[in-house]
């Protein structure tokens, strides 16, 4: 079987994954195996792709032709790959997480969740292997809908006012920017594949594609790139494993993944230096970065707090893409993975808070240090990283952000990276003092439900593990051209 | 241009003007219905009217007397228009039954007086 | 003999089959399963047809010209096949035949018995009047059909009367604005009869052309009629097209008729007003006269937004989901008349390639909430509340149905919409691509108020999945809004190829 026909089965086996969930709704043990095996093997077949890419093999598959001149088609590249081991990877530690949180919550619906999740996560992998901006912009559109049920999962008021936002400010982004952007490539290039080095090259003046990457990024709902931002802080109405999802898995990991992809391969990064295409949006992203961390500051709703530095975070990521110099792609792919693990592992913390004490507030935490030490050292360790303090995984990316942004001559954006670091220990840094230090306000000692806290070491151990093998993701992202 | 020699196209436009604001101004619906038909046999009178040939004859064949050939009128828009009444008398007919059936579910053939019934009743 | 006769069978075999209707087959099913038979025979040579304009099957010999009982062109009536008119007849007789298939029970509840065959027989001659629309190449013909069809169509609105007697009123204004429309196409064949001395499409469009070309020369005679008559011909097809602000008769009709009827008249009538106008503006008058004097491209183009922002506006405000759908046909038929208003190879694709995507994805809608008027109280926001439980294989066909108008990827409806603004982005123009956005979003904001309701916690134990004749047809119709998005390769060159076809001007 050709490494082509791997990629299509490793996006084909969620989709079985829900069809054999869906069978086995009636039985809650055997549908949760089938979640969890189903997880185990999309990732043992995205991760035997790394060692073909490696030695240098084309893995593409073309599906069938959508509209002449525009197939539904596979190429998998380094950054896709990348994407896609963090988004298999990470979604059998969610799904292990939500069987404890689901049940601890006594939350209805169980097997519509875990179906509409495995869904997701095959569209996300759809997202990572496109090959061209057609199929990518498919699988974008599928995911806004996969993911509105669990957004509204509880079905209550509140949720279906967040789904309206989230399926609004999602789908009127893409529709307004992204779609017209893509349509304009395909005028202007004559096609819309993946290319190392862009497609754009010789084919438009510097204001065009200045105006073209806008529609891209802010078409990009999913990068919540400041305006277009609210529907995270609104999302965080549902069940915790899904924020999670929402945060760290796929969903924001999508959006910026699309900008990533779309400014190497679409306009090719020696293209945007040349026409400075991409430099007022490096500021919009500094702006997003900084206003996202103020506002942190200012909630007290932990889910929120966390939402909104996930906005900051995201910003990061594609402040490094606009830079347009390679390593600061090279950290803004780090980072994927980087916060991937920081921030799973803060949402897995509030969500077994949730369920051990029920509550959700940073001024309730008081104490919670001693009464839920291991969640509360893993949510301490875990603001280390997305901090980007060594020695974990978050310090590596953002010092190659920042390496990025010096070397491309935006040295007062280098400046800004540091003052979001300081900015995210100001917002995250207090939560954990206030637990270790502060006097507990009662004292049940109840920690997170044993099913939460395992993925909580896992990913936490993650984070950490990062630091020392960045080498091997590194050696992984070389090949991006 | 001699307006005054166009007067065809002067008596079509006046029918269909009156016709027109029958349709439109007026609120018995048969009215209405009378409306369409003046608008209707404008178009027609036009169209016929179009077809006259100069000193031409009815577009009737006969053997000339005297002369080897004769001057028509067309034919074909006279033989168009037929088919034009046609369908405006089956559209007339279909247009009566239905306000024989309205009269029968309203006791009424006023627009207005049928619309303030659909709104007081429940929907 | 059967293949080269097929242009004359496919309008006379519905036609004797109507006829036939009401003498033999009266009783119980009957009717129904006749009708179901004619209309599926015409799909059947529908798609004969299709194969021989594409050359797989041989044709007749004077193809494309096929003279009504060899009378010679240009005195006799002709029936000609072109790429454009055979898509259209495949998607007229598919739309036809599944949802005569599915009517069945439905028009059992909403029609008294001693009229249904009467109410088939209507059914299938408004069919025939539209199939005939498409084939003939005869300009008077095609205002005796477009006039047969539309009182059918008058017919089948106003038969709503036995569920609610607002339909009369509705079959009223239809039936005015109707007629008044076909009288200004009326006007609009005269005027270039006067010009050209011939009914004869092709032979209009060659005497045009020569008209034409003097122009070109600087000698510009007939000039002013020929102005009258595009100003008429807009008018008039923009009437039965329901193109804003000629719309007024679209939602109570489409909301009072029986529910089949409305799944059959949304998926056909305005389609066939689109083809005619093609067919004049394009094939009979041509681009440089419909488009360059009077700039009637871009009032196209604005009526046409205005159609499109105007219906989904309209379309949120209302709690009857029939009529939600109806305001949503206004800004569909907006979509296509933005494409050749246009009026570029891409544009033409677009429209072409929506009328098929329109007409199934409406035609399925509506067929949806006929099964929802069969098995539920009404057909309201709160009647719908919880169907998505009761009804899940119906509703999820609505569910598709509705992300096919949004114009989401996978659906037919991201492939037309994808084509308009490739086709305005090329021209440079803006109007059409906001008006296409904006269209997208407010039909998200009206489709998904619906969802939402549909997919509440239940509220009716009561209600049953529809009949599967009904489940199966909605099925074969949104089926077929997926199928055609996911692979749009085939819809795309059929409607390029009718696209250049008209863009060239003349047979």
């Amino acid at each position: 079987m050709n490494a082509g026909h791997l990629a299509a089965l490793a996006f084909l086996l969620p989709l079985l994954g829900t069809a054999l969930v869906v069978l086995c709704g009636r039985r809650p043990n055997l549908r949760e195996a089938m979640t969890i095996l189903t997880g185990l093997a999309t990732f043992v077949l995205v991760a035997s792709l790394v060692p073909r890419l490696h030695a240098g093999e084309s893995i593409r598959m073309d599906f069938f032709e959508v509209l002449p001149g525009l197939p539904l088609a596979f190429d998998v590249e380094p950054l896709g790959l990348l994407f896609a081991l963090v988004a298999s990877g990470l979604w059998i530690l969610t799904s292990c997480y939500s069987i404890g949180y689901m049940r601890a919550h006594h939350e209805e619906h169980q097997t519509r969740f875990y179906a509409f999740f495995a869904i997701a996560i095959s569209c996300a992998i759809g997202i990572a292997f496109s090959g061209n901006v057609f199929t990518l912009f498919l699988f974008y559109e599928a995911l806004t809908l996969s993911t509105y049920p669990l957004v509204t999962h509880h079905g209550s008021e509140a949720a279906a006012k967040a789904g309206r936002a989230y399926l609004g400010i999602l789908v009127t982004t893409s529709v307004a920017f992204l779609f017209t952007g893509i349509v304009w490539t395909w005028i202007i290039a004559g096609t819309v594949e993946f290319r190392p080095g862009g497609i754009l090259q010789g084919k438009t003046n510097p204001l065009t594609a200045a105006v073209l990457l806008g529609l891209y990024v802010f078409g990009t709902g999913k990068a919540a790139v400041m305006p277009f931002h609210r529907w995270l802080p609104n999302a965080m109405v549902a069940p915790t494993p899904v924020s999670a999802l929402l945060h760290a898995v796929a969903v924001v990991k999508a959006g910026v993944f699309t900008v990533l992809k779309v400014t190497v391969y679409v306009f090719g990064i020696d293209f945007l230096r040349e026409t400075g295409a991409s430099a007022w949006l490096a500021w919009v992203a500094a702006a997003t970065m900084i206003l996202a961390g103020l506002v942190a500051l200012t909630r007290d709703g932990l889910k929120e707090r966390l939402a909104y530095s996930t906005i900051s975070q995201l910003a990061y990521i594609v402040l490094g893409a606009m830079v347009a110099h390679r390593l600061g792609i090279i950290g803004g792919a780090l980072h994927i993975v980087a916060h991937a693990f920081g921030k799973i592992t803060l949402f897995f913390c509030a969500g077994g808070i949730l369920v051990a004490t029920h509550k959700t507030k940073v001024s309730e935490l008081d104490g919670l240090g001693r009464t839920m030490p291991v969640t509360m050292s893993a949510f301490f360790l875990a603001s280390l990283s997305v901090i980007g303090l060594p020695p974990f995984g978050g310090s590596w990316s953002k010092l190659l952000l920042a390496m990025g942004a010096v070397q491309a001559g935006h040295a007062p954006l280098a400046w800004l990276l540091l003052a979001g670091s300081l900015l995210s220990a100001a917002y995250l840094l207090p939560i954990s003092a206030r637990a270790f230090l502060a006097p507990p306000k009662d004292d049940h000692r109840q920690e997170a439900p044993a099913m939460c806290l395992g993925p909580i070491c896992f990913t936490t151990a993650g984070a950490l593990a990062l630091f020392f093998l960045s080498n091997p993701i590194h050696r992984l992202l070389e090949g991006i051209r | 241009m001699n307006w005054l020699a166009r007067y065809n196209d002067w008596v079509a436009i006046l029918l269909m003007m009156i016709g027109l604001y029958a349709i439109v101004g007026r609120k018995n619906l048969v009215k209405k219905l009378i409306g369409l038909s003046l608008f209707q046999t404008g178009i027609f009178l036009f169209f016929i009217s179009i077809g006259k040939v100069d000193g031409g004859t009815a577009p009737v064949y006969f053997e000339p007397a005297g002369r080897d050939w004769v001057r028509y009128s067309n034919a074909l828009p006279t033989a168009l228009i037929l088919t034009g009444i046609v369908v405006s008398v089956s559209t007339l007919a279909v247009a009566l039954a239905i306000t024989v059936s309205l009269h029968r579910a309203y006791g009424t053939v006023e627009v207005d007086e049928i619309e303030k019934a659909d709104q007081d009743a429940p929907s | 003999m059967l293949r080269h006769n097929l242009p004359a069978l496919i309008v006379v075999v519905p036609l004797l089959g109507g006829i036939l209707t009401p003498i033999l087959f009266r009783r119980g099913a009957r009717p129904w399963a006749w009708a179901t038979f004619v209309v599926a025979s015409t799909f059947a040579l529908s798609v004969a047809l299709l194969l021989q304009v594409r050359g797989v099957l041989p044709a007749w010999s004077a193809y494309p010209s096929y003279p009504m009982g060899s009378w010679p062109i240009p005195w006799g009536i002709e029936l000609r096949l072109d790429p454009l008119g055979a898509f259209v007849l495949v998607i007229i007789s598919l739309v036809a035949t599944v949802v005569t298939f599915a009517a069945r029970r439905s028009l059992e509840r909403e029609i008294p018995e001693d009229r249904r065959h009467f109410f088939y027989a209507v059914w299938i001659l408004c069919i025939t009047g539209f199939l005939g629309i498409t084939i003939t190449g005869d300009a008077f013909n095609v205002y005796v059909l477009l006039e047969t069809a539309s009182l059918a169509s008058y017919i089948l609105v106003g038969m709503g009367r036995d569920r609610d007697r607002r339909a009369l009123k509705a079959s009223v204004n239809y039936l005015l604005l109707g007629s008044i429309g076909a009288c200004l196409i009326l006007l609009g064949i005269g005027y270039i009869y006067m010009v050209t001395g011939t009914l004869n499409m092709a032979d209009m469009a060659a005497r045009l052309g020569e008209i034409r070309a003097k122009w070109e020369g600087g000698e510009m005679i007939y000039r002013r009629t020929v102005m009258v008559a595009v100003a008429f011909f807009a008018v008039g097809i923009g009437l039965k097209l329901a193109l804003f602000p000629l719309h007024a008769w679209l939602p109570d009709a489409y909301t009072y008729a029986p529910s089949m009827a409305s799944a059959l008249l949304a998926g056909i009538s305005t389609k066939v007003g689109a083809y005619v106008a093609m067919r004049f503006f394009f094939t009979v008058l041509g681009p440089e006269v419909s488009f360059r004097p009077i700039p009637t491209g871009t009032i196209l183009q604005w009526c046409a937004a205005a159609g499109i922002v105007y219906g989904s506006l309209m379309a949120l405000r209302q709690t009857e989901v029939k009529r939600i759908l109806a305001y949503s046909s206004v800004a569909q038929v907006g979509y296509i008349a933005l494409g050749i208003g246009i009026a570029t190879p891409t544009g033409l694709q677009g429209s072409i390639v929506h009328l098929l995507n329109h007409a199934i994805t409406k035609s399925g809608l509506f067929v949806a909430l006929a099964a929802v008027a069969l098995q539920a109280k009404g057909t309201t926001l709160v009647d719908l509340r919880g169907l998505g439980r009761r009804m899940p294989v119906t509703m999820a066909a609505f569910t598709a149905g509705g992300l096919g108008l949004i114009g989401i990827p996978m659906t037919a409806g991201f492939v037309s919409k994808w084509y308009l603004v490739k086709a305005s982005i090329e021209q440079g123009l803006i109007l059409p691509v906001v008006a296409v956005v904006v269209g997208s979003l407010l039909a998200l904001a009206y489709v998904w108020r619906v969802v939402e309701a549909v997919y509440q916690p239940s509220a009716d134990p009561g209600v049953r999945e529809a009949p599967w004749s009904v489940v199966v047809s909605t099925w074969i119709l949104i089926g077929a809004s997926l199928f055609f998005g996911l692979h749009a390769t085939l819809t795309s060159r059929l409607s390029l190829e009718a696209a250049h076809a008209l863009l060239r001007g003349g047979p």
